[in-house]
């Protein structure tokens, strides 16, 4: 309606924001940076070692009776130890992501996104390169990014193709980043090992969507900031953001348009 | 044929080695396991004999470590409960009923400080955990102080204080059933305990009652006694117990390595030189 002044987001993104009218009419955003990049980031990484180790598929065999007895090649997954992560998107959450992943022995680390960002990358050696050498050296490869026009449908079948057959693709960013359709095919031919996604298109995916059916895809119902205290914390913030927009106040956390 | 075998590469437990086998092979020199774990080997009856054996430290320590944090994470964000409602058609879910417990500064308590138990620590550093540890005797200060470890004498006060409880010891006769009904009492109701060390460290009765009451949040087991389960086992059944079926080193990558220390130690033992992983009895 035309009294709106203030809005207050649940979250860091701002995808589904009309941004354009929004400043048109001059009403306030708030959101809330920060307060979810370690929970979005333990997800991110919580999601990565489910996909390539493979636990859903385990723990169900062991519920189902497929565990019979140890065989050496039964089960096995992908490790960490001297592989190629490769970011897609270095901003908090992705930053935050690689330093949990540095100890489990990534020997190399690249990222892609708009521009370098050489202060963030010196923490962990990591590379600045185009998304297709990303994709093709890649091991492991995690989008962190934000959705905008640049990175819908960035995932794509080019980009699937170019990855190893052993390599593993985690996205807890947003669902329109990936082509799913695209997806769902390299996960089905063996072009990619795994798959891990806390997000979707849509949310929630239909209860018939192929993606569902692959045991190469653990797929989250987009949890990654909730802990209880981190929804508690988001929570008081937008609370906050939205007082103050309608105080005329500072926000503590205000989106610059 | 008994008189021509040398070196035995063991996998997981078989063959079985007894006195019977042991007498049957008069020239056996070595016997390598495919892990780091010797507790199914009778290690003096088999050193009586004059076989040396070496068990596969390097390859193992990583990736099970990595299977901790795994298993760790896992569990904090009840991964395969909330996996398994996303994949069914039937299950409805309310957002506030999937939550879980942020593991930054949250305090994880590693008892058993080998090489596994500190990978661990170094792992759940870049967490912001806070780590406390219990073992046998005390690492070293400036070991303690790379990854922010406290030392706790007595593992009643880890206990007390840990958030996630990690179990990374050796399986022998003083940390058989290590947890049972009174460590889990000293826990946090809010806790979660992970074994990635021996079924048997763990009293399973004990951990049952103790999930079904409430006494601690959750589990988390990479190892179980027996392996596999019995298919009525009530451990199978509780919603906040993960069990995978003792994927500690499985990847592909040490899966090899494994392999390749037992072949070092068996051409070592072959040549008479010094083994790089012998394992002596105690």
């Amino acid at each position: 309606g035309p009294d709106l002044k203030v809005i207050s987001t649940l979250s860091v993104a701002f995808d589904h924001l009309a941004l354009d009218e929004i400043k048109k009419r001059g009403i306030r955003v708030g959101y809330t940076p920060d307060v979810l990049t370690d929970a979005t980031a333990e997800l991110s990484v919580a999601l990565l070692l489910s996909a390539c180790r493979r636990l859903p598929e385990a723990a169900e065999q062991v519920k189902s009776g497929g565990w019979t007895t140890w065989k050496p090649l039964w089960m096995c997954g992908y490790g960490l130890s001297d592989s190629t992560v490769g970011i897609i998107g270095l901003g908090r959450i992705g930053q935050a992501v690689a330093r949990r992943l540095k100890p489990f022995g990534v020997r190399k680390f690249l990222y892609t996104g708009s521009g370098p960002k050489p202060e963030s990358a010196a923490e962990f050696g990591a590379e600045f390169v185009p998304l297709t050498r990303l994709a093709e050296e890649s091991d492991f490869v995690v989008v962190t990014c934000a959705l905008t026009p640049a990175t819908q449908g960035m995932c794509n079948k080019d980009f699937f193709g170019r990855m190893k057959k052993t390599s593993v693709f985690v996205n807890t960013s947003r669902g329109a980043v990936v082509n799913q359709e695209d997806l769902y095919n390299a996960l089905a031919n063996g072009q990619i090992a795994a798959a891990g996604l806390d997000v979707t298109t849509p949310e929630p995916l239909p209860t018939d969507h192929p993606l569902l059916s692959l045991k190469n895809c653990v797929i989250l119902p987009h949890i990654g900031s909730a802990t209880y205290a981190t929804r508690s914390t988001m929570a008081v913030l937008a609370a906050n953001n939205l007082l103050a927009g309608l105080r005329g106040e500072p926000m503590p956390h205000e989106l610059k348009l | 044929i008994g008189k021509k075998v040398q070196a035995i590469y063991l996998w997981w437990h078989k063959p079985v080695i007894n006195k019977e086998l042991l007498q049957s092979l008069p020239n056996l020199k070595v016997i390598a396991n495919s892990g780091v774990g010797m507790d199914h080997l009778d290690l003096k009856l088999v050193a009586s004999f004059g076989v040396k054996m070496a068990n596969a430290p390097r390859a193992v320590s990583s990736t099970t470590a990595d299977t901790g944090m795994a298993l760790l994470l896992a569990s904090a964000r009840r991964l395969v409960e909330v996996h398994n409602i996303s994949i069914s058609p039937s299950m409805e879910y309310c957002e506030a009923d999937i939550l879980g417990v942020k593991v930054a500064g949250a305090t994880l308590g590693i008892i058993g400080m080998g090489s596994i138990g500190y990978k661990i620590a170094l792992r759940a550093k870049a967490f912001e955990m806070n780590i406390l540890y219990h073992n046998r005797t005390r690492r070293e200060v400036q070991e303690e102080q790379a990854v922010g470890a406290t030392y706790c004498k007595k593992i009643d006060n880890l206990l007390q204080q840990a958030d996630f409880v990690m179990l990374t010891v050796n399986l022998t006769p003083q940390t058989h059933k290590l947890i049972g009904k009174r460590e889990l009492e000293l826990m946090k109701p809010t806790a979660t305990l992970i074994n990635i060390s021996r079924g048997a460290v763990v009293d399973q009765e004990a951990l049952a009652a103790a999930l079904q009451a409430g006494v601690i949040r959750a589990a988390a087991l990479d190892v179980t006694s027996p392996e596999p389960l019995p298919r009525d086992h009530p451990l199978l059944k509780l919603k906040n117990v993960i069990i995978t079926p003792h994927l500690g080193i499985k990847t592909d990558k040490a899966t090899y390595m494994i392999t390749e220390e037992a072949v070092e130690n068996i051409l070592a033992a072959l040549s008479g030189l010094p083994l790089p992983s012998e394992v002596l009895p105690s």
